[in-house]
């Protein structure tokens, strides 16, 4: 490669780099049901001009499930490799207790089973993606019934209403629309084929009878993942002493490196 | 001893606390390293800022800092000793009932000793659990299913060793069986959060007491399922207490289901001593109040009556703790900060 198509590439990465930003968006915390790069768990980007990437990958403890590190890893993988100029994968896990493993399992191509041979012969990852998909369809739903309860929505009024009438609700409050896009998402996937907006996550109606028990059900399920959710941002930021001053680290700031820095430090620190 | 504004005495029993060395001259490997630095996450993300202590004080707190902080700036009148071994991250363990024993013998009113027993230890394994028994006369031991033995990772109550094992506590009289359930290190192929071999124990084993340590959080659903319909199944609410701090309205959340499927008469107070302190938990614990629309919605109250049997009254129950008699024998023997020295001492003599 000549000189000045080198000189080219500074830009050209920082714009990749954004690409691969913004596609890591999609991939969440199938435990949190929140984006890696929301929760803070993107270290930094590393694009070169072989279109090959290396991401940088934190969690909020040494001892984080190594299924749902493997999952995520794996999940940022594919989805950085279907970015059309992508050559290369690397997804670094820093500072956990099967960092080599992991690194050395995804870098091999390898399934979960066959990293963890010895460990978790019986691990179905599948199974767990699925699991907590469902409870991330049920969190979602929670929060769009719950909206529309606060609005004074009679029971019955939500049990009839269907998804091309929720799909289409005027909605003026951006994070209320935000929550309804991502139940419709969600819905697609799970709650069977009927035109109800809400039934349960296999598909089965909920009825004025059922509803409060339902309901109750959804509120469990919340309740745990919140306990997840706020455990998991205080440990990541006692861990890495680097709280988030004005919100969430922003795309400049990865692309800067000044969040990778920061967590290389912690990584020192971890090793001495 | 925690009094009410209304000059009412509340007696406290702390059904959770520990005495460890995580310093590094006692960790073994990375492991041990990198637990304690977890441990500290915990203290650090859900203490209020005055009472985060330096890291090094965290590691190896000692004994003489621990009887002050329960009994002398804290509330509890008495607390119970649940051990973590963890032999294999740490050189001498990291909290055992021998170190625990010698706050014990200079203190016999203020601690409830546990003991600690491992299926995988086989045979072995039981014979410890007698000598535990005529030993120290422990009513109770804390499981740690999440551990690690060479190469398992963990196990179950549902193994076969554990039913072994279980079937003898009933027959020494070990009838509280604490069993850590919630946030924990590595469910591998093991799922070490789910509480579903609870359910079985209970069932199987109806004169034990199964004390299910953080409410099985974050599986609340599966453990109050269960509890229902065992009623020999209890909370204990160590970790999910503090947030009473950070996230009240979350512990609001919390605490409303469990009020609602256990009832008062089935959680117990635990302060995880060293990771949060019972001065600041049991002041916000008693000055908290649950917010009206909770109370209509749920039917429930946490009220000074349910506040009284969790912070001590349940526990009381579960270890035969004659509340009157022991609190006169407490007042009436009540070691002051004059005996410092000694507890130095007491310090110097499990190695701190």
């Amino acid at each position: 490669m000549s000189t000045p198509a080198f000189a080219d590439a500074a830009p050209s990465s920082a714009a990749r780099a954004a690409e691969v930003w913004a596609s890591l968006g999609s991939v969440t915390d199938p435990e949190l049901d929140e984006p890696v790069t929301e929760l803070r768990f993107v270290t930094g980007i590393e694009v070169d001009a072989e279109g090959r990437v290396h991401i940088g990958f934190r969690l909020p403890t040494y001892w984080c499930a190594a299924n749902f590190a493997f999952l995520m890893a794996d999940d940022m993988r594919a989805a950085v490799s279907s970015l059309p100029w992508v050559r290369q994968v690397t997804v670094d896990l820093r500072d956990h207790m099967y960092s080599d493993t992991i690194n050395q399992g995804l870098a091999r191509g390898h399934s979960f089973k066959a990293t963890f041979a010895e460990e978790a012969a019986d691990e179905d990852l599948d199974e767990l993606r699925r699991t907590f998909r469902i409870k991330a369809y049920q969190r979602r739903q929670e929060a769009v019934i719950r909206h529309l309860l606060d609005r004074g929505w009679a029971v019955t009024d939500i049990l009839d209403l269907d998804l091309p009438h929720l799909a289409t609700l005027p909605i003026a409050d951006p994070e209320t629309l935000k929550l309804r896009d991502r139940y419709l998402e969600i819905r697609r996937e799970w709650g069977g084929t009927s035109d109800n907006a809400f039934t349960s996550a296999e598909g089965e109606p909920v009825t004025p009878a059922t509803f409060g028990e339902y309901l109750s059900l959804l509120r469990r399920v919340r309740i745990n993942t919140e306990f997840n959710g706020h455990l998991c941002r205080g440990l990541l930021q006692a861990r890495y002493d680097d709280a988030p001053t004005e919100g969430e680290p922003t795309l400049a700031d990865f692309i800067a490196g000044r969040v990778a820095k920061r967590e290389m430090g912690g990584h020192d620190q971890c090793r001495k | 001893m925690f009094k009410t504004a209304e000059g009412e005495e509340i007696f406290i029993i702390d059904g959770h606390t520990h005495l460890w060395d995580g310093s590094k001259a006692n960790q073994k490997n990375i492991h041990g390293a990198q637990f304690i630095d977890c441990f500290y996450g915990y203290h650090t993300a859900l203490s209020p800022k005055e009472y985060v202590w330096p890291k090094e004080k965290f590691d190896n707190y000692g004994a003489e800092t621990m009887y002050n902080d329960l009994f002398v700036d804290g509330y509890d009148d008495m607390a119970i000793f649940q051990p973590t071994y963890l032999k294999d991250f740490y050189v001498n363990g990291f909290n055992t009932i021998e170190q625990n024993a010698v706050l014990k013998e200079k203190y016999p009113d203020r601690f409830i000793l546990n003991g600690a027993w491992d299926p995988r230890d086989g045979e072995a394994g039981i014979e410890a659990l007698h000598e535990q028994v005529e030993k120290y006369k422990i009513k109770g031991c804390k499981l740690y299913t999440a551990e690690w033995k060479g190469a398992s990772k963990g196990w179950k109550l549902t193994d076969e060793w554990a039913q072994r094992y279980m079937a003898e506590c009933v027959k020494l009289g070990v009838k509280n069986i604490h069993v850590h359930k919630g946030p924990t290190i590595l469910p591998l192929n093991r799922d070490a959060f789910d509480v579903a071999d609870i359910d079985d124990a209970a069932t199987s084993f109806p004169e034990l007491n199964f004390i299910v340590e953080h409410c099985g959080l974050p599986r609340l659903d599966d453990f109050c399922w269960i509890a229902v319909q065992e009623p020999n199944v209890y909370g204990g609410l160590a970790v999910a207490l503090p947030f009473i701090h950070s996230r009240p309205d979350y512990f609001n959340q919390v605490i409303s289901e469990l009020l609602f499927w256990l009832g008062p008469d089935r959680l117990l107070y635990g302060s995880d001593y060293g990771i949060w302190s019972p001065k600041w938990l049991v002041e916000r614990f008693m000055a908290h109040e649950l917010p009206d629309t909770i109370k209509k919605d749920k039917g429930v109250d946490l009220n000074l009556e349910a506040k009284r049997k969790i912070l001590g009254l349940n526990a009381a129950k579960l270890y035969d703790i004659d509340v009157a008699t022991h609190r006169a024998r407490i007042t009436g023997s009540a070691p002051a900060r004059a005996e410092e020295n000694t507890m130095a001492q007491v310090a110097e003599a499990i190695g701190d």
